[in-house]
């Protein structure tokens, strides 16, 4: 891909942002409760600049989890969109988040569809020392890149990274894949069921430039070429566990601790068990830790994730013009599969 | 306990329990209890009968804070006698047992002391909690837990309050103490927070070890941060909450705050300030849990307590 090619793309004239889609990740329940209250003037503000509006869904994924401030009631809702999951036979006994799913599904879908919103951001917090990251299915999707550019640069003292997770679209699980384009935004650290002041304003303020990128956008702006850098998952490592009680029998080292996004290299410290050992990373490759001690994944057997960073180019985008948007319709459908 | 020449004589504390799992996701006090229970060479003291517990085992299975409710809020003596069997909420039933092995809370044949593992959400270090300042006992095992990890922290909050002062599980011992080290988040582990638990641990066992040999320890002052009040987030008419701890606050605890200082932040950024008379030591910034309790933060007083000398009986 060139620097300065140019890719017309087709208008983004509806975004959805969603939070407590994990209800106990403060951030963006309050964020979209106080989004909600301001949308009115939201709107009004808009017409009276004269841009071209998007307009924004705002939603509140999973308010049972809210009430009680769980991550979730039967099942973790951020794995209920696969097609197979949202497409499955019907049951009223199915757990409550798969109800949820589908009728996210209805709303801001039907995933795959034509109908689909043309944009989900999804607030989500973590315990990690991850700072403010975009969490993406694709390395080109250049709307979502020029996004997070575009934050990066109107957030210079936020500590930012775009990861991406190699999942295609049949894979796809989490409620940013129903839109045509869409991520998570992930901030942290944060203890989970707490709003931390700090935390609160980055993901305020992110949203805000993010939809202020998009009215640019659906203004006709060009936005330059360039290039970013992606961390790409690799692998999990678990915690060592009992053999019999599957209990960990250690906790991340001191020396990882916090350390998200740090190069781990082959013998690095890891874990350290509760009898004093270090345990070391034996992998051969230097990679990136993220997600280290997240709260939510002791579950799901991983203790830290591991990316690759390389740097890709983006090209120059602008939004289509007409003619190119009714020329390109069927263009665009073969390049959404892709 | 009896005064002579002002050194006041307990007798042995033979009897000592760790809990652990009071809140099924405080991961320190659960990780190290099911540790000792393992393996319990490291709480071994002589003249000692260190019991590790995890008190509230449903909870901890789900890696919740409770189940129908709070374990240490239910030792009042209504829950302790309540008649009803299996219909009681899971905690009150617990308590009830926990009441006639580690007990009778009051009487004679209760547990010499018990530690209480915690962690919190905010920014305190490492606390112990004290809730009597007539308890020479503790005033002097928490004397010799700061002296011992000096340089590092380790202050003392008071709760005996009239009105706050809460029914813990620990209070159906003699002695009871609480331990809550902190920042870490619910249901996580973190290396260096567990560890500062087991050293706490470990100058405890110590101190009660030299005790029952028969050393005296001499009078002591213990600073102590006495609690004031609670103080609950901003709420709209519907009960939600409309402001965060103010960035100048968050993590601050301990720290004076001064009247006209900032408090809170609303969520379109607008500064609320403290409004009380004068300078409180706020603690509990923050906790997660406190949420639903109406509670953002404590406010406390700096005070200095005085310790008899204390001696074997």
């Amino acid at each position: 891909m060139e620097v300065d090619q140019m890719v017309p793309l087709p208008r983004l004239p509806r975004v959805a942002v969603c939070g407590g889609t994990h209800g106990n990740e403060l951030s963006g329940v309050y964020l979209v409760r106080e989004l909600l209250k301001l949308q009115r003037e939201v709107m009004k503000k808009e017409q009276e600049e004269d841009s071209k509006p998007a307009l924004v869904l705002l939603v509140l994924s999973n308010p049972r989890a809210m009430q009680h401030c769980r991550r979730y009631v039967d099942t973790d809702l951020n794995r209920c969109f696969t097609h197979a999951t949202l497409n499955g036979p019907f049951s009223d006994m199915a757990p409550y988040e798969i109800i949820r799913s589908r009728e996210l599904n209805a709303l801001l879908g039907p995933k795959g569809s034509p109908e689909a919103v043309d944009l989900v951001c999804d607030l989500h917090n973590t315990t990690a020392n991850m700072g403010l990251c975009f969490i993406g299915y694709s390395d080109c999707d250049w709307i979502c890149l020029h996004i997070f550019r575009h934050l990066q640069r109107e957030m210079p003292d936020t500590p930012m990274r775009f990861l991406h997770f190699d999942v295609s679209n049949k894979e796809s699980y989490s409620l940013d894949s129903l839109g045509k384009h869409g991520f998570a935004m992930e901030i942290g650290p944060q203890p989970h069921g707490v709003v931390r002041s700090n935390i609160y304003t980055a993901m305020k303020v992110g949203v805000q430039h993010m939809l202020d990128w998009v009215r640019l956008f659906n203004s006709g702006n060009v936005f330059e070429g360039g290039f970013v850098d992606v961390f790409t998952m690799v692998k999990h490592i678990d915690y060592p566990r009992d053999s019999e009680t599957r209990n960990i029998t250690a906790a991340i080292h001191p020396c990882l601790q916090d350390r998200d996004f740090c190069l781990l290299h082959p013998e690095d410290p890891l874990f350290q068990t509760f009898s004093g050992e270090t345990v070391r990373y034996k992998g051969t490759e230097p990679l990136y830790p993220f997600f280290i001690n997240e709260c939510a994944y002791y579950e799901k057997g991983i203790a830290l994730s591991l990316a690759r960073k390389r740097r890709i180019t983006i090209p120059a985008i602008r939004v289509q013009t007409e003619q190119e948007q009714q020329a390109n319709e069927q263009g665009f459908a073969s390049e959404e599969e892709e | 306990m009896s005064s002579y020449n002002n050194t006041a004589r307990f007798s042995e504390a033979r009897r000592v329990a760790i809990f652990g799992g009071t809140h099924g996701n405080e991961m320190s006090g659960v990780t190290l209890v099911n540790l000792w229970t393992k393996n319990g060479t490291e709480i071994q003291r002589k003249g000692v009968e260190a019991v590790p517990f995890i008190t509230n085992p449903k909870a901890v299975e789900k890696c919740t804070r409770y189940v129908d409710t709070d374990l240490n809020r239910a030792f009042t003596p209504e829950n302790l006698s309540a008649p009803g069997g299996n219909d009681l909420p899971y905690e009150v039933l617990r308590a009830q047992e926990i009441n006639r092995i580690f007990g009778p809370k009051g009487s004679p044949e209760a547990y010499d002391v018990i530690f209480d593992l915690h962690n919190t959400t905010s920014n305190m270090g490492c606390t112990l909690i004290l809730e009597s300042s007539k308890d020479h006992f503790n005033l002097q095992m928490m004397n010799y837990i700061k002296k011992s990890m000096a340089p590092a922290s380790c202050l003392v909050l008071m709760n005996e309050h009239p009105l706050l002062k809460y029914s813990t599980s620990r209070s159906v011992a003699k002695h009871p103490v609480g331990l809550e080290v902190g920042p870490q988040p619910q249901g996580v582990l973190r290396s260096n927070i567990f560890e500062a638990m087991r050293v706490i641990l470990k100058h405890a066992l110590d101190f009660i070890e030299l005790f029952n040999e028969g050393v005296e320890f001499p009078p002591c002052t213990v600073e102590v941060f006495r609690v004031l009040e609670w103080i609950d987030y901003p709420r709209d008419a519907n009960g939600n909450i409309i402001a965060m701890v103010h960035p100048n606050l968050q993590d601050c605890d301990w720290e004076p705050l001064n009247p006209g200082d900032p408090m809170f932040q609303t969520f379109d950024g607008k500064t609320i300030h403290y409004q009380g008379s004068g300078t409180v030591y706020p603690t509990f910034i923050n906790e997660a849990a406190y949420y639903e309790k109406q509670q953002a933060f404590i406010t406390t007083r700096r005070e200095t307590l005085v310790a008899s000398a204390i001696i074997k009986a």
